[in-house]
């Protein structure tokens, strides 16, 4: 990306918005990122971990709770923790002076959304219900970054904090985390 | 248990239940929640949304929050009811009913939230949001014309839930003076007419402020 590679006409083929992930397989092209997870469980029903879309004796209520919060890590999750993610991790990366006011806003905002959690997680095990679902899975890249820069805001939540442990704790994770922590060859 | 919808019809995620309620002829009734009294932040709501925001949906066997949730929810489980709205390949379905929740929707909530929801709620509009976010949208919209240009809907040859999610917003937007937006663009403009000239889409809109 440093490159531009992802605003090249090939890459663009793929996925018209110049943004990374892009997923192919035999069959097709996928993107956005929720969009490639549900293809993937969609595709391999019977491969690994058979829960993460819900589903099972719970039926359509239990997809439709993933579905629940997954729109509500994309909605309330995602712009507050992007937003500190990009300030915290790669504005000091690139060189550039970090925005406080940018910072305390998000926090705030992103505390509003991690007290609903806490609340929630106080009476279900994860997001959706008692399994781990692609609604928890989906908090752990921007949650990795923050929980390394400002371990707080998930910590000092006692059922956020356990929730924290457990998910970041799957060996699914490790690996991706092991991934980007290689040198880059 | 009839099925309820708590919002309010001048909430464009409200509207989205809405018209996937209409669109399967399914009846329901609004409840309206005063927002302006704090009734999204009562703990009767937020039993039902801990977020306290509007729509709720809640039928005999459950209750849903998210609109898009909700959508999804009702189009999956009245599938056979109406017109399936769930008919395309997974990858096509899946991949633009995200891109109208992260590309799409943030500029455009916006943008409507600012000329069609703010006056009708006694709040003055912020002209430099309008043009900001008119000019990031700009991007979004030229990569839906050209994918517009080689398929009729936007998961392929029917119409799906992925275009149902966009009709709020885009119908708000027709009340504004920023409709150019998609009036320039000869494809967005022919599939917005195509569907919204849907007879179920003409009945939520007669329903709604705008």
């Amino acid at each position: 990306m440093a490159k531009g590679q992802h605003k090249s006409p090939d890459f663009l083929k793929l996925q018209p918005f110049g943004q990374v992930p892009a997923f192919q397989d035999e069959l097709t092209t996928v993107f956005e990122s929720r969009a490639i997870c549900k293809y993937i469980c969609n595709k391999f029903p019977e491969k690994g971990n058979q829960t993460l879309m819900g589903g099972g004796d719970g039926g359509l209520l239990s997809r439709t709770s993933v579905d629940q919060w997954l729109e509500a890590e994309g909605q309330s999750f995602i712009p507050p923790s992007s937003a500190l993610v990009f300030q915290l991790a790669f504005v000091p990366m690139f060189g550039f002076k970090q925005d406080p006011a940018a910072i305390e806003q998000n926090e705030a905002k992103l505390a509003n959304v991690l007290d609903v959690y806490d609340c929630r997680l106080g009476e279900s095990k994860f997001l959706a219900g008692d399994d781990f679902t692609l609604a928890d899975m989906a908090h752990l890249p921007n949650g990795h970054i923050l929980v390394s820069k400002n371990e707080d805001l998930f910590m000092s939540r006692k059922n956020v904090g356990r929730w924290w442990e457990e998910i970041s704790a799957r060996p699914a994770w490790k690996k991706v985390v092991e991934m980007q922590n290689a040198p880059q060859g | 248990m009839a099925i309820k919808l708590h919002g309010q019809p001048w909430s464009n995620n409200t509207v989205r239940a809405m018209t996937v309620l209409n669109e399967k002829g399914l009846d329901y009734v609004l409840c309206p929640v005063d927002l302006r009294s704090g009734g999204h932040k009562k703990p009767e709501f937020l039993a039902l949304n801990p977020f306290g925001q509007i729509p709720v949906f809640q039928d005999g066997d459950g209750s849903v929050f998210e609109s898009r949730a909700i959508t999804r929810y009702v189009a999956t489980r009245y599938k056979e009811t109406g017109t399936d709205l769930l008919s395309a390949s997974s990858a096509a379905l899946e991949t633009w009913l995200q891109v109208e929740g992260s590309q799409f929707n943030p500029p455009m909530f916006r943008i409507i939230f600012e000329l069609g929801i703010k006056p009708l709620i006694g709040m003055s509009t912020n002209m430099s949001v309008v043009e900001n976010e008119s000019d990031k949208i700009g991007k979004v919209l030229d990569v839906y014309e050209a994918h517009l240009a080689k398929n009729k809907y936007l998961a392929g040859d029917e119409f799906t839930l992925a275009d149902l999610n966009h009709m709020p917003e885009i119908y708000i937007l027709s009340k504004s003076a920023k409709f150019d937006l998609i009036d320039s663009r000869p494809h967005l403009k022919a599939w917005w007419e195509d569907i919204s000239a849907r007879p179920a889409w003409k009945k939520t809109a007669v329903s709604l402020p705008f």
